[in-house]
Formats: C-alpha cells, sequence, structure tokens
C-alpha cells in the first residue's frame, strides 16, 4: 500500500493552509482566462511565472497546474452560454451545449459538464499516482542515447496527432529547437546567435517567447475579427441534471474519461485533441446519431470530461520522464527550473513532497471548482459582456509586466514583441505554433544527450539502433511518420478533425 | 509561373531562409582569406563543437523549407492555399505600443509607459474614444502597480527616473 502512504504524504502537502489558498487562486485564474476568450493558459501561465517567485515551488507548481485545469472548466461555460469557446479544447462543447442552451437546458448543461470534469479528474488523479512511479523507474535506466531517441518520438508523435500540415509542423519543431540554442554553449562557453546582444547571452527566456507568440499575435488576430456575442443569461435558471441525466450519460462520461486519459498522455495530445475524439466517438456509439448537434447531454458530458482527463494526465511525461507532452507543460519545466528544479525521474525519489503534494493538488483542485464554478457562473458570465476593446489593453499591460519582471530586463519586451510579429505571420501562413514551444524547451536537451551518447560510442551513430530501448522509440517514430506518409490515413486524419468542427 | 498553393510557397521560402541564416553563422563565411563571420568550431561527431547541432539543425530546416516550397508550386491550394490579408493596423499599433512600453519603462516609470501601452494599443481596436480608453489606462496602471508592486513586491519602476520624486515615498515602493 505504498501508494496510499504516497497519497496521503500528498494531501498533508496539498491540504495545508497556504497551499490550498495557491490551489483557489490557480483554479480561480484558470476560470477567469478559461471563460474570457483570448487569452489562454500559456499567456496566463507565462504571466504569472515572477509572481510565482517569492512563494515556495511547491505553492509555485500547484498555483500554475490549477490554472491549466481550471481553464478546462471555464472554457465549457462560454461555450455552453455564448457559443463561444474560451479555450480551443472546449469548441466542441459548442455544438451540444450551446443548443442545449438555446432548449433552456443551460444549467443541465454546466452541470453535467462540471460532473464529468469533476469524475474525470479524480480518476486522472489515481492514473498519474499509479503510473508515475512505475514509469519513473524505468526511465531511470535510459541512457543519453534512450533520452534523445525519446525526444524525437515525444516530438514527431506532437506532430502526428496534432492537425494541420505535417512537414509544416517538423519545421517548426526544428525552427523551435534552434531557438532554444540561442545564448551560451554550456560545453564550450560561446555565445551562440546572441549577434553581439549581451541580453541574448543567457538565451531568450521561454516565457518571452510564449508571451509573443500566444499572447501578443492571439491579441493581433482577434483584433482583425472584430466581435460578435450573444449571452444566454435569461435562460440560465437553477435547473440542475436530474438523476435521469445523469444516467444517460454516465457510459459518455466515463467513455470521453478514459480516452481523454488515454490521449492526454501521448506527446501532442492533451484536452484538444481528447475532446474532439471523446465526441466523434459518442456520436458513432450512439443509436441514433442525429440527435448530436440539436442538444445530446453526451455531446457535452464526453469531452468535458475527456478534456479534463487529458489536461491532467498530460503531467506524467513531465513528472516521469521530464519531457513536455504540450506547450503548457512545456512552461512548467521552465517554471521548476526557475525554482531549480530539474524536471525528470529523479523528481520523485529526491522531491517526493513536490510530486505527491501537486497530484493531491489537483484532486483537491477539481472539487474546488465543481463547488466554486457552478455557484460563481453568473459573475463569469457578466464578464463576458465587457467588451474586446476594454480586454485586450488590460491582457497586454499584464503580458509586458510579465515579461519584464522575469529577469527585469526590457529587451525581453521588446523580444516578445518580436515574437508576437513572427508568431502573427505563422498564424497567417497556417504554422502552428505549438510545436514550436516544445522545441524550444527540449532543444538544449536535445544537443546536451546527442553530445553525450556520441561522445561515450566514441562518435558512432550506430549507439541509437543497438540500444534495445533507443531502438524500439525510434521504430515507433518511424512508423509514425510511414503511416502519415499514406494518403489514406492521412485523409482519415483530416476527416477526424474535419467531422467535428 | 502560377503557384498553386502560395500560403505554403511562402512558408517554405521563410523556413528555408531562417534555416540558412542559422547554419551560415555556425558554419562562418570567409571571403578571400578573411572571415566576415567567424563561425562556431563544428567539432567531431565524438566531440562537439558548438556548432554541430545548430548547423545540421539549420541544414534540415533549410531543405524542410525547399520540399515546402518545391511541392506547393505544383500543389492547387484552390481558396484554402491563397494568402489571407494581412492586418497592418492591429499589428502596427499593438506591437509599437509593446515596444515604447519596454523602452520607457525604465525612463518614465510603469505609470507613464503603462498609460502609453494601453492608449498606443487601443489605436489598433478600430473603435477608439479617448474618453473611454483614458480613464481605462488610469485604472489599468494603478491596479497592475498595486497587485505587482505593491502587492508582490516585483522591482518595477514606478515613477520617472529623476532624483527629485525619488523622495517620495510611492516612487520607492
Amino acid at each position: 500500500m505504498e501508494l496510499l502512504s504516497n497519497l496521503s504524504l500528498g494531501f498533508g502537502i496539498a491540504l495545508t493552509l497556504n497551499n490550498i489558498f495557491y490551489c483557489f487562486i490557480g483554479c480561480v485564474l484558470g476560470t477567469l482566462i478559461g471563460v474570457l476568450p483570448g487569452i489562454g493558459p500559456i499567456a496566463t501561465i507565462a504571466m504569472l511565472l515572477p509572481a510565482t517567485f517569492v512563494l515556495p515551488p511547491v505553492s509555485a507548481l500547484i498555483m500554475l497546474a490549477g490554472i491549466y485545469y481550471g481553464a478546462q472548466y471555464g472554457g465549457s461555460t462560454t461555450s455552453i452560454l455564448v457559443n463561444l469557446p474560451g479555450e480551443v479544447s472546449s469548441v466542441v462543447t459548442c455544438l451540444d451545449g450551446y443548443q442545449m442552451a438555446r432548449q433552456g437546458k443551460a444549467g443541465k448543461a454546466l452541470g453535467i459538464a462540471a460532473i464529468g470534469s469533476f469524475f474525470a479528474g479524480s480518476v486522472a488523479t489515481l492514473l498519474i499516482a499509479g503510473f508515475a512511479p512505475p514509469l519513473a523507474e524505468l526511465a531511470l535506466k535510459f541512457g543519453p542515447a534512450d533520452y534523445f531517441s525519446l525526444m524525437v518520438l515525444g516530438l514527431i508523435a506532437a506532430v502526428v496527432l496534432a492537425h494541420g500540415s505535417v512537414i509544416k509542423a517538423i519545421a517548426m519543431i526544428i525552427l523551435g529547437l534552434l531557438l532554444g540554442l540561442i545564448g551560451t554553449d554550456v560545453n564550450s562557453g560561446v555565445a551562440r546567435y546572441s549577434f553581439g546582444l549581451p541580453e541574448l547571452i543567457d538565451g531568450v527566456g521561454i516565457a518571452t517567447v510564449a508571451m509573443g507568440m500566444f499572447g501578443f499575435s492571439e491579441i493581433i488576430r482577434n483584433l482583425e475579427q472584430g466581435e460578435e456575442r450573444e449571452v444566454f443569461t435569461k435562460s440560465l435558471t437553477g435547473l440542475w441534471p436530474n438523476w435521469e441525466d445523469i444516467k444517460q450519460s454516465s457510459g459518455a462520461i466515463i467513455r470521453g474519461t478514459i480516452l481523454g486519459s488515454a490521449l492526454g498522455i501521448l506527446p501532442g495530445g492533451g484536452p484538444v485533441l481528447g475532446s474532439f475524439s471523446a465526441y466523434t466517438l459518442e456520436k458513432k456509439l450512439a443509436k441514433d446519431p442525429s440527435r448530436f448537434g440539436k442538444g445530446a447531454i453526451e455531446g457535452v458530458a464526453a469531452p468535458e470530461s475527456a478534456n479534463n482527463a487529458a489536461a491532467q494526465t498530460s503531467f506524467i511525461p513531465l513528472l516521469t520522464l521530464g519531457i513536455p507532452s504540450n506547450p503548457v507543460m512545456a512552461l512548467m519545466i521552465g517554471a521548476m527550473i526557475i525554482h531549480g528544479i530539474q524536471p525528470g525521474p529523479q523528481i520523485m525519489t529526491s522531491k517526493p513532497d513536490l510530486f505527491w503534494g501537486m497530484i493531491a493538488s489537483m484532486w483537491v483542485g477539481n472539487l474546488m471548482l465543481v463547488i466554486l464554478n457552478l455557484p460563481l457562473i453568473g459573475m463569469w458570465v457578466k464578464l463576458l459582456s465587457v467588451p474586446y476593446r476594454f480586454l485586450y489593453p488590460a491582457i497586454l499591460i499584464f503580458c509586458c509586466i510579465g515579461v519584464y519582471s522575469i529577469s527585469n530586463a526590457w529587451m525581453d519586451v521588446l523580444l516578445a514583441a518580436l515574437f508576437g510579429f513572427i508568431g502573427y505571420v505563422f498564424i497567417k501562413l497556417e504554422c502552428e505554433p505549438a510545436p514550436l514551444l516544445l522545441g524550444f524547451v527540449l532543444g538544449p536537451m536535445m544537443e546536451e544527450n546527442l553530445r553525450r551518447a556520441l561522445l561515450l560510442s566514441r562518435g558512432d551513430p550506430a549507439v541509437f539502433f543497438t540500444r534495445p530501448i533507443s531502438l524500439t522509440l525510434l521504430i515507433i517514430a518511424g512508423l509514425l511518420l510511414l503511416i502519415m506518409a499514406a494518403p489514406s490515413i492521412a485523409k482519415k486524419r483530416e476527416e477526424a478533425f474535419q467531422e467535428s468542427v | 509561373m502560377k503557384i498553386g498553393h502560395p500560403k505554403n510557397f511562402w512558408g517554405g521560402v521563410l523556413f528555408a531562409a531562417i534555416g540558412l541564416m542559422f547554419a551560415v553563422i555556425a558554419f562562418g563565411v570567409s571571403f578571400g582569406g578573411s572571415a566576415l563571420l567567424p563561425g562556431y568550431a563544428m567539432g567531431s561527431p565524438a566531440r562537439m563543437g558548438p556548432g554541430f547541432f545548430p548547423f545540421w539543425l539549420g541544414a534540415i530546416l533549410l531543405a524542410l523549407g525547399v520540399i515546402i516550397s518545391v511541392t506547393a508550386i505544383k500543389t492547387e491550394g484552390g481558396k484554402e492555399g491563397e494568402l489571407e490579408r494581412f492586418h497592418w493596423g492591429p499589428v502596427a499599433y499593438v506591437l509599437t505600443a509593446i515596444v515604447l512600453f519596454g523602452l520607457l519603462l525604465k525612463v518614465v516609470g510603469m505609470l507613464l509607459a503603462g498609460m502609453v501601452l494601453i492608449v498606443g494599443a487601443s489605436l489598433g481596436s478600430g473603435e477608439f474614444k479617448l474618453r473611454e480608453i483614458l480613464p481605462l489606462s488610469i485604472f489599468l496602471v494603478v491596479f497592475t502597480a498595486l497587485v505587482f508592486v505593491v502587492g508582490l513586491k516585483l522591482p518595477i519602476p514606478l515613477c520617472p527616473d529623476i532624483d527629485m520624486l525619488q523622495t517620495f515615498a510611492v516612487c520607492r515602493a
């Protein structure tokens, strides 16, 4: 019963008054930005990194994690009431959620979304607690060559599971890897690509890149689209889901949780993929698929359970292998490093309080979100009536202060503006920025492991194919690419993403 | 020559150019015996120099960019492939305001630089009204000062960098 003693250690830490407070702050902030379109968890976490400097690492990470899964809850609220997804992962919830709201069943939809999310969050917490230790143990056996191959697989899988052009996404990853190399090379002390600027000698901060590409360029994109919103507040009466509704959606919640948990672990998976696939699955399984899109309660329950489960299980690769599976996890790595924690399999043994405290806090946070969110929905909806022209200046000043404060460098603000411009250009060219951020974090790690692996093998690249772990990982990566290249499957993949939109 | 998928074509060109730039800087350029760009040491696979990894990544990016562009010429992209309109208005207002904020922050302090940022960026919304934005900017800078400087105690200068002003307690927060 090691699991129980570990979990009780975790709850002991998560339930201290201090950490409950920071978990609460994280959840409320997460819900807030989940409700507000135009700002997502990536920009928010980047913005709040400097604010966590004064906190102990455990509290800081608990708060940042709360923002991430809180955003999944908040995103569903706007999808249902306004037909406007606050987050990408809630896009599919609009389909049936908004229809339910139009039929006067907004309360039911919101209730089932919260119940599903809570159930999924609880299961995912248990999954992390159960799966993480053996995985971390396995990861301790990894040599540099295995790590390099694991990162290759992770990056390739991230591309395959995301939507859009595969080759453009690979190019974005490589660009990210290159940007990650800017700054002083640890082995030789040479300042690479610093263009003589002293500010670049330490490299570009991940928060700077994230803020530019996900914060600033999103704002510009939103400005060019203009706004139109119609809020369904009238129909928001206390219609809780009844026993019948819960029975009807219980299957969908369970299936959504399983699918979401599984997809969350995979690199590049995460909440977006989870919610899309769960919706598609429900539609396929339904006796009468025509109900979907017209207010089917399963169409809300499944994706909302899935996105929350996936948001949480995506912490597994981060905590056990030190490898981010999506841009938010990449930022979490940045946060850990700022707090002096080296992410990787050793976290569990060297910092058990941090590891288990964070896991336990996720369950606490989920409970808080259910209790908090339903009564507060009225307040969140009021926020939506704030026009975007007042909202984005506020987002901008928080972002700018955040970027500046990370190392009190005005140059970082200018760099973030530059990345905002680059991000906007890439949006226009339909190149997704998410793979770039993954590459950015992994760049230095990949170089270091490649270097070490080849040093150990005296320059013989065969080392990647003779070590069984490395070989297996590379074969899987190769297979994924081959599968993608097959035209019939490439077409199916496009359809899977098209169908649910 | 007609390009079938301009969006991908220019994307590829951009990738190729960036890849080439990274590879060239890593490799170094010498012209007639004098080194224009020193480049970084390549080393050998067993003892990699700082130039090895970025050079090869740059080369791969260049190759990918060329592949993307060349395929884009032949693909029939239709409406999907056309370049979208580039909205210079919001881009210019928002980014200039951010840059100004960065340049002004240490000189005039966060309160004034923040107001410049908010008013400047608001010009990009297309429905700018000074009587709405001015009160908003004052409210936002005071709010951020309270949260970040007073509350979280982050070392952000609030007032203009003039000795005389430093005697005020607010400026030393």
